[in-house]
């Protein structure tokens, strides 16, 4: 079997599984936001129960329209205040929080083995950390926090392997948007996407999250990576819980193998409107922003603020726009602070914000206007994604972002010098 | 017996096109359907009316795990979705609250804006009364069909909790 298959199976009480298998899995980890969680709730009292199955396994995190923009996103975050408090599950106020993604993992609440469920299309993130974990809507939740268990279809598992050693400035940001890029915001529909090679191996698990992170945009349920040592000693110091490694068989089966040399490999950047619209920096052409955005549930983890902070040291951001940095958790913040990272961005120009999701989907901190063009290290750039629909999003990594913001338009970090 | 007519569209019809996330800030299908298909067509809402059908090519609903999306597309009046493939988070989610998804490339390139169609949903066919034609859906999984059986995922989940025989 492969990883995909072990988790499910495992988890299923299965010896074995296959592509196509109806199965019922335990869940460890269930998940939703102040967008999802509000209707997740209301279908949740529909059954008549008074409690949930085991609270400690439900996260509610508050982070698209925090701190909240207007009166209808507080009614929302109050929702899930009020049924958390009551309820006993875990949940992350404003000042305490983080976007979601990047606060799992970070507290500890998600380890290796894991089954994960969210309703949140990102959630396949954790999958670098060797669990399987997937994106799905409110009424899923509803049932699983009544129940404790999900049906799931075993996907087939596409298998992807980089080797060669990464380039200087070219990131788990610019695997996957290479990925989408070859096969398509459709290429892995209905299935799971498992990497590997020895590109992966010396990644740091900031590069694995964010690869696990885009799987959603080529389709797939799952991203996954087998937790080899550095996923699981991050994943010790952090959680009472103990790690289950799955491996996949010497024998496993794949849908298909891709295998990439990435030696040669430059930055990527997704052009509006798909994630899927790849290309190399420098066949992008002149590209004038208006803004810059440097965050997310994708790029919002310490390492990503390095980077920016590593090209943007002793630099002006350009005066013809905006940039703004989100680092995804209090934790993040903190430690960018003490780094030194938060002063070099104010000192360059930018507008450092608490975390928030909210400019990659078009909440607020961030609306673009019409004709606007804006260079973000966020997961989607589809129409109308970060403000009006005739605005423009393009997506790359947070070294490539930080230099466009210097220069003014879309360039390599390697053109700075 | 679902009759109407088609609102056709492209390749990956993006949730966020199918609702805006600047909505996301309510949840009441009234007023998520107010917004329905509005990035892609603004005059959706005002075309739409009861028992309409959207036709679209491959991906449909890709993007977003926001049921908001067949929410919004389910209140606005839409009665069924008829697309080469579908985004898998946005099928789960469409099933999950009843709205019903079919999967046919056939009828799908056969079809226009304008076009009437009627769907029986229990054999999977779709009669192009505009055309004269009439083409097969793939047909539901077995567990998926359950799940529709009982009328949805919650009603399928109470059954569960009262220990009633959901399994075959």
């Amino acid at each position: 079997m492969n990883l995909a298959e072990k988790i499910l199976a495992s988890h299923a009480g299965l010896d074995h599984v296959e592509p196509g298998q109806f199965i019922n899995g335990k869940v460890d980890v269930i998940l939703a936001n102040d967008i999802t969680a509000p209707i997740a709730i209301r279908e949740f009292w529909k059954f008549g129960l008074e409690k949930v199955f085991d609270p400690k396994k439900i996260v509610f995190v508050p982070d698209h329209f925090v701190p909240n923009k207007d009166i209808a996103s507080a009614e929302q975050a109050k929702i899930l205040r009020e049924f958390a408090r009551a309820q006993g599950v875990n949940f992350f106020e404003c000042g305490q929080m983080g976007v979601e993604h990047v606060i799992l993992h970070e507290k500890g609440l998600v380890v290796p083995g894991d089954l994960v469920i969210g309703a949140d299309s990102h959630t396949c993130t954790y999958g670098a950390l060797g669990a399987f974990a997937t994106g799905m809507g409110s009424t899923d939740i509803a049932s699983a926090m009544a129940t404790g268990d999900i049906w799931m279809k075993v996907p087939p598992t596409i298998k992807f392997v980089f080797r060669g050693k990464l380039p200087k400035y070219v990131s788990g940001k610019d695997l996957i948007l290479h990925t989408i890029g070859d096969i398509g915001v459709d290429g892995a529909l209905y299935a799971a996407m498992e990497f590997a090679g020895e590109a992966i191996e010396r990644l740091s698990l900031e590069g694995r999250f964010t690869m696990a992170n885009m799987a959603i945009e080529a389709g797939a349920k799952a991203g996954l990576f087998y937790a080899d040592k550095k996923a699981v000693s991050y994943a010790k110091g952090r959680s009472e819980r103990k790690p289950v490694v799955f491996e996949p068989d010497a024998d496993a089966v794949y849908q298909q193998i891709y295998e990439y040399d990435v030696s040669l490999l430059e930055p990527q950047v997704a052009l509006p409107h798909l994630p899927s619209n790849v290309k190399p920096v420098s066949q992008v052409g002149r590209v004038y922003l208006d803004q810059v955005v440097i965050g997310s549930c994708t790029n919002g983890r310490f390492e990503d603020l390095q980077s920016a902070a590593m090209v943007l040291n002793g630099k002006k951001v350009n005066s013809n726009l905006r940039c703004i940095i989100i680092p995804g958790s209090q934790q993040v913040y903190l430690e960018a602070l003490k780094a030194g990272y938060i002063e070099i961005f104010i000192q360059a120009g930018c507008a450092v914000s608490t975390p928030t999701c909210g400019p990659c989907l078009g909440g607020h901190m961030g609306i673009l206007a019409a004709g606007e063009k804006c260079l973000a290290t966020t997961n989607r750039n589809f129409v109308g994604r970060m403000g009006s629909p005739k605005s423009e999003v393009y997506l790359s990594s947070p070294a490539v972002a930080a230099a466009s913001a210097i220069v003014g338009k879309i360039v390599s970090p390697a053109d700075l010098s | 017996m679902l009759k109407g007519f088609v609102h056709k569209y492209g390749a990956n019809v993006d949730t966020d096109a199918i609702i805006p996330a600047r909505y996301l800030n309510v949840s009441t299908p009234d007023e998520l359907a107010r917004h329905c298909m509005e990035d892609i067509d603004l005059e959706f809402v005002s075309k739409v009316k009861p028992g309409d059908i959207i036709v679209a090519t491959s991906n449909f609903g890709c993007g977003s795990s926001r049921e908001h999306a067949p929410i919004a597309i389910k209140a606005s009046g839409v009665s069924a979705v008829i697309a080469d493939s579908f985004a898998r988070i946005f099928f789960r989610n469409a099933i999950n609250i009843g709205l019903p998804l079919l999967e046919s490339p056939e009828a799908v390139s056969a079809t226009e804006t304008g076009d009437e169609l009627e769907i029986d949903l229990a054999s999977g066919t779709i009669r192009n009364t505009t055309r004269g034609l009439s083409f097969s859906a793939k047909p539901y999984p077995e567990f998926m069909s359950q799940i529709i059986q009982a009328g949805g995922l919650i009603e399928y989940t109470r059954l569960k909790i009262a220990g009633g025989n959901t399994d075959k």
